[in-house]
């Protein structure tokens, strides 16, 4: 099936020196809900710039739904909506024409009936006459939202839409992508959360400086980011770890005050309960005991490390 | 870009005037005042100790001067403002991702902005017919140059709103440069009464061309030829154009 969205060898390197996009390839399935996972300063913001046509980029080209995004824009920016990171928008304006106004901005006859049924959709309706001034910080994000709905968009980019919502805005934000993807819509979104990259997407694209690496089904990512450490605070400093531990693979840390266990979470088998038996026969005494995911970080600089191994072999 | 997004257009240009509809009685009720004073102080106090200049009483022969003041003032600051203020607050990131091609974006912005100016220098047009004797003896001329004079000078106030990166740019061309060339290019004397040097130097005044054919539009008399004044508008038009052309095609300080 031909992509919604292509998106071929695009890099960017700002008027500032500072490469923000290495060579960017990527493509989009009509329909479906990708999510960018990436840390700050990763090149999200950027790639999604540059797609919706705000950042020019160094190389490459961009076809929306069929159209090239520099040689045919008008036809290829109606098809996008943008829900942008910041919470830009006019506040001396009312939700109502504020909303009104982009719909046409895009090209299209004002159509009332929509408009309202997406303010309603999206919780405004009893606002639709306020000055955005007058709106919380979640609310005046539902309007970006409306906004960026107005026109009927195919394709929706929603740059950290959960940055700063509060939890029943955040379900409120998962149940609309849910609902727009019902109705055919194309979602884009970026995050910093696994979880949020979880609850929502199909699939995960993850970013860092300004890489890609890697873009794949979320049930498949989620086994390789899936992993979790169990750090054992002992009584007594160790100095090397007994060979009897060894299928375990821990590490010492701390100067031997902690030993740290790796596991998958996702493994039918952890490995704990099995684990802490062989600590109690062999009488090493632990005081506490601290389990975390992996930090996004650390993640990272495992794929990029597996991946390196991969181009090795 | 193919076609015409005159839905686009049309909301922007709405967007603009409504944004001075907020302020419409601030919009409406400086010019009068700002005209009347100068009556009070022009037109009375000093203008009867004068003499009539070029035949015309100088009460009478101030009024063109003092619309293209107003007009020039609020072109300027109204068109950059209306395009700085969407930089300012991030807002613009809308308009670079619709589809509206340059050209559509300067025709509503430019478009609503030189609406305000015509009117705002009808509104002192008005005034000024309350307080003196105001013949017009080209009205349609005097229409079309105020209208063309207007585009001119928000094409100007858009191209400044664009370059600047603070408000104080902002404010910084208009009162150290348009409000001190206005006033020297003739807009309360003819620069025939001026002694040389003076004279040929404020010939590189571009405003004592428009003031002059606005004039002239009045009461069939000038510093300059009519034709003169008008090549010297349309050049200024075309410069203009030109620029912001230029500033679309690269997406000066407007993409990175
Ligand atoms: N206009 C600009 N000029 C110079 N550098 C920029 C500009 N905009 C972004 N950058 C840099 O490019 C890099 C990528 O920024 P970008 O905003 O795309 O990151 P991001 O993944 O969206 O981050 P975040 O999660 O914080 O939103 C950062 O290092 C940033 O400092
Ligand atoms: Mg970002």
């Amino acid at each position: 099936m031909q992509p919604i969205l292509s998106v071929r060898g695009v890099s960017k390197t700002y008027a500032s020196g500072h490469r923000a996009l290495k060579t960017v390839d990527l493509e989009i399935a009509k329909g479906e809900i990708f999510a960018l996972l990436g840390p700050n300063g990763a090149g999200k913001t950027t790639l999604i710039s540059i797609i919706c046509g705000i950042v020019t980029p160094s190389s490459g080209t961009i076809t929306v739904d069929g159209h090239d995004a520099i040689a045919e824009p008008r036809a290829a920016r109606m098809k996008i909506g943008l829900v942008p990171q910041e919470l830009s928008v006019d506040m001396f304006e009312t939700v109502l024409a504020t909303t009104r106004y982009s719909r046409r901005l895009f090209g299209r006859a004002g159509h009332d009936a929509y408009i309202d049924e997406v303010l309603r959709d999206l919780s405004l309706w009893d606002k639709r006459n306020s000055k955005i001034m007058e709106l919380s910080g979640g609310m005046k994000r539902r309007v970006l939202i409306a906004k960026a709905l107005a026109h009927e968009p195919d394709i929706l980019f929603l740059d950290e839409p959960t940055a700063g919502v509060d939890v029943s805005l955040r379900r409120d934000m998962w149940k609309l992508v849910k609902r727009l993807r019902e109705k055919g819509t194309t979602i884009i979104l970026t995050t910093h959360y696994i979880e949020e990259a979880e609850e929502m997407a199909d699939r995960v694209g993850v970013i860092n400086k300004g890489e890609l690496l890697l873009v794949e089904d979320k049930a498949a990512l989620m086994k390789k980011l899936g992993k979790r450490e169990m750090d054992i605070a002992l009584v007594e400093p160790m100095a090397t770890i007994p060979a009897e531990l060894d299928e375990w693979h821990l590490t010492l840390t701390d100067e031997g005050e902690r030993l740290r266990y790796t596991f998958d979470a996702q493994a039918e088998r952890t490995g704990i309960p099995s684990l802490l038996r062989k600590l109690g026969e062999l009488g090493i005494a632990f005081k506490d005991l601290d389990t975390s995911k992996s930090s996004l970080e650390d993640i990272f600089v495992d794929l990029v490390e597996r991946r390196d191994e991969e181009q090795a072999a | 870009m193919k076609g015409f997004n005159h839905h686009g257009v049309w909301a922007i240009y709405r967007f603009e005037m409504a944004r001075a509809l907020r302020t419409i009685w601030q919009s409406l009720v400086t010019p009068v005042v700002t005209t009347a004073l100068y009556f009070v102080v022009f037109g009375g106090a000093i203008g009867s100790r004068m003499q009539a200049l070029d035949g015309v009483s100088y009460g009478s022969f101030i009024v063109p001067g003092l619309i293209l003041m107003g007009t020039l003032q609020l072109s300027i600051s109204n068109a950059s403002l209306g395009i700085y203020f969407p930089k300012f607050t991030g807002t613009i990131y809308e308009l670079l991702s619709a589809p509206v091609s340059a050209m559509e974006i300067v025709v509503g912005f430019v478009g609503a902005a030189a609406t305000k100016s015509v009117v705002l220098g009808l509104i002192t047009l008005i005034t000024a017919m309350i307080f003196v004797d105001v013949p017009i003896a080209h009205p349609l001329v005097m229409l079309a140059m105020l209208v063309l004079t207007s585009i001119a000078f928000c094409l100007a106030g858009f191209i400044i709103g664009i370059w600047a990166k603070g408000f104080e740019q902002l404010s910084f061309i208009p009162s150290l440069i348009i409000t001190p060339l206005t006033f020297l290019g003739g807009a309360f004397y003819t620069i025939n009464m001026l002694p040389e040097p003076w004279r040929t130097v404020s010939l590189f005044n571009p405003i004592v061309y428009l003031i002059s054919g606005f004039r002239w539009s009045f009461f069939g008399k000038g510093d300059v030829s009519i034709e003169v004044s008008l090549i010297a508008l349309a050049v200024f038009l075309a410069v203009c154009l030109g620029v912001v052309g230029w500033i679309f095609r690269t997406g000066w300080r407007l993409k990175n």
